[in-house]
């Protein structure tokens, strides 16, 4: 008899998300998937609602990545106001804003979600195996993550006005500069906050290299890789062109305007997923799946404008003799490489004395359609609206990074689960975090789900072939 | 230090565009109004890690919260650090967040949970049910009267539900 074996939500990624795998009678996996509740009636909930809302109301999307999506929807409100060209300052307040986003993410991901099971083990217990337990044996590094972590929380605090909701970017630019007394305060701090960065790179290269061979194989796969990219072939998480490649590094297709992305990028549905699967359309949804985020960004650069960060990313190219690094677990490399270039540009913008000008807005000619994209923490960030004359949006497209990832993550899945399950009898705690390892390399945000006291539940089910459930498991 | 110029901290979390999930913060921005001394009040969508850092700032941390199955029409219990854990997404638990201000920080804050019954956490919505807005109000007045008076050392597991 064959078995069904559930995991659901899978832990420290967020919202639910679960994980079946189908085992024969010998325990050998015959299908493997990674299931997505994602919220697209968010899509319908903002018809009708005035353009000019989009920026603060696209943040109750997520409570994770708000300010990505605060940010995308102004890029796209900015057009939809004919502000082709922002200030100086409003610019650079953005990206502040942005690069205090990327921060903040990625250190959570790596200090909080990342590290117990790079420090422990994946096969440890997972009573130790938390952020508490790196605490407990890694107080510095613990420490480090939660500084660095508020650290950009405060910037996305100067810079949107507050941490959730923020108001800082409008149509056409920003509401506010950052004030000397501001800026003096996050200069107090950068040096200390760099040297973190350096550190936290430092660990994630090392753990890389040291266990190559073991994490080579760990989930991977030859894939494509897309990101925005500079005209000039920088890594910009702010703005730029569609760019993707193969899994050798030839380009697909380079410098497309972001507004033309629906020539190039389509959505495929199956009928087992709410979250859709993107594909580059000119290879068709089974060759032109792609992964996006850290990884994929580091792949599609040609270079990176911060001193360190470049180093770091030619160090990276090494490995893999400067051709695209397909390795799964590379991941975190690539977003503490990720981490440190946004210190770094953190530590530019503060010393520009464009953050306090006071020239903050631009108008233009209106139009009735607007597209915002964005190089989000976890990947390209797609916003694309439609209004009628009565300024209410009519139609809006999200692809948010993770359903990019989607069949990525599936594959991590698939491949995750042949490789440990298959043949094991006894499905353990260890084993079952080998595929949550996996997916928790793509850091996913799974739409915000809501989280009441009572109503986070680790659920293990086993079904046979027939959907009969055999037994269950539910982890408080 | 003395009962009544100790630090406060009323943390509310939760998804305001979740119909009830948007309990904590509701609680959170009702208290806000009412400018009480020595009391600061922040509102989130879920807690972090950060917080812990923040929370050595304070002598007493209240975390407001949606309870999907507590008691009518809301809880409140003194909540103790917890070193485990075993399971969780990119936010952490009060608890959790208590055990690193206390492990990383060196905190000795206390801390309190209210739970406010909630019912309704699968629509997007950013109105709360009728039921959980009234649960709301009586949690408010209980906290408004507990952050004037501050005497919370008179409050023991006896009394944590009403």
């Amino acid at each position: 008899m064959s078995k069904r074996v559930i995991i659901e939500p899978v832990t420290r990624v967020e919202g639910h998300g679960k994980v079946s795998i189908l085992l024969d009678e010998n325990n050998k996996v015959t299908q493997a998937r990674f299931h997505i509740v994602e919220f697209r009636g968010f899509e319908r909930f903002i018809q009708g609602r005035p353009y000019w809302e989009m920026p603060v109301i696209v943040q109750r999307l997520c409570g994770i990545c708000p300010v990505s999506h605060h940010l995308a929807a102004a890029k796209a409100v900015d057009m939809l106001v004919g502000a082709d060209k922002l200030t100086p300052t409003a610019e650079k307040m953005r990206r502040l804003m942005h690069y205090g986003q990327i921060l903040q993410s990625h250190a959570l991901h790596f200090f909080h979600l990342c590290s117990p099971d790079l420090l422990f083990g994946f096969d440890a217990d997972p009573k130790i195996r938390n952020v508490i337990g790196v605490a407990l044996k890694h107080k510095d590094l613990a420490v480090q993550g939660v500084m660095m972590r508020r650290y950009g929380q405060e910037i996305i605090k100067a810079t949107a006005g507050k941490k959730i909701h923020g108001t800082g970017a409008i149509p056409g630019g920003i509401n506010k500069n950052l004030s000397i007394a501001e800026r003096d305060t996050f200069l107090k701090d950068i040096k200390q906050i760099l040297e973190w960065a350096r550190g936290a790179l430092k660990i994630a290269k090392d753990y890389t290299v040291e266990n190559l061979e073991k994490l080579k194989p760990f989930g991977s796969f030859d894939s494509n890789h897309l990101s925005l990219i500079r005209q000039d072939g920088a890594m910009d998480l702010y703005h730029g062109n569609l760019r993707a490649i193969d899994a050798e590094g030839n380009k697909i297709f380079d410098q497309i305007d972001s507004s033309d992305y629906l020539d190039y990028i389509a959505e495929e549905v199956k009928s087992w997923s709410y979250m859709k699967f993107p594909f580059i359309k000119s290879l068709g949804p089974e060759k032109g799946w792609y992964r996006v985020g850290p990884l994929a960004r580091v792949n599609t650069c040609d270079f990176i404008d911060t001193p360190e960060a470049e180093k770091a990313r030619q160090e990276f190219m090494a490995v893999t003799n400067n051709k695209p690094n397909n390795i799964t677990m590379a991941y975190h490399w690539a977003r503490m490489l990720e981490l440190l270039h946004s210190v770094e540009k953190i530590n530019e913008l503060l010393n520009d004395p464009d953050l306090q000008g006071n020239d903050l807005v631009v108008k233009g000619e209106r139009r009735n359609e607007g597209i915002g994209l964005l190089e989000a923490p976890r990947g390209t960030l797609f916003h694309h609206y439609k209004i009628n004359d009565d300024d209410q949006v009519v139609m809006a497209n999200l692809i948010v990074s993770t359903t990019n990832n989607n069949e990525p993550m599936n594959r991590a899945v698939r491949q995750v689960a042949a490789d440990h399950i298959s043949g094991v009898a006894d499905i353990t705690e260890g084993l079952l975090n080998h595929i949550e390892v996996a997916i928790r390399a793509y850091d996913p945000c799974l739409s915000c789900a809501t989280h009441a006291m009572g109503k986070m539940p680790l659920k293990v089910t086993l079904y046979d072939e027939q959907g009969n459930e055999i037994t269950s498991k539910t982890k408080e | 230090m003395t009962a009544n110029n100790k630090k406060i901290l009323l943390l509310g979390f939760g998804n305001p565009a979740r119909a009830d999930d948007g309990l904590g913060p509701a609680v959170a921005d009702s208290i806000e109004t009412k400018n009480l001394p020595d009391v600061v009040v922040e509102a989130d969508y879920q807690l972090t890690v950060e917080d812990s850092a923040q929370i050595t700032e304070y002598d007493i941390v209240i975390f407001a919260d949606a309870s999907a199955n507590g008691p009518e029409p809301f809880s409140f219990e003194p909540l103790n650090a917890r070193q485990e854990g075993s399971f969780s997404s990119h936010s952490v638990e009060p608890a959790q967040v208590m055990a690193l201000a206390e492990k990383l920080f060196g905190s000795k804050a206390k801390a309190f949970m209210l739970g406010v019954r909630g019912y309704e956490f699968n629509r997007f919505d950013a109105g709360l049910s009728e039921k959980a807005k009234a649960n709301m109000e009586k949690a408010v007045d209980f906290i408004a009267d507990l952050l004037k008076t501050k005497n919370f050392n008179k409050l023991n597991k006896e009394i944590a539900c009403f």
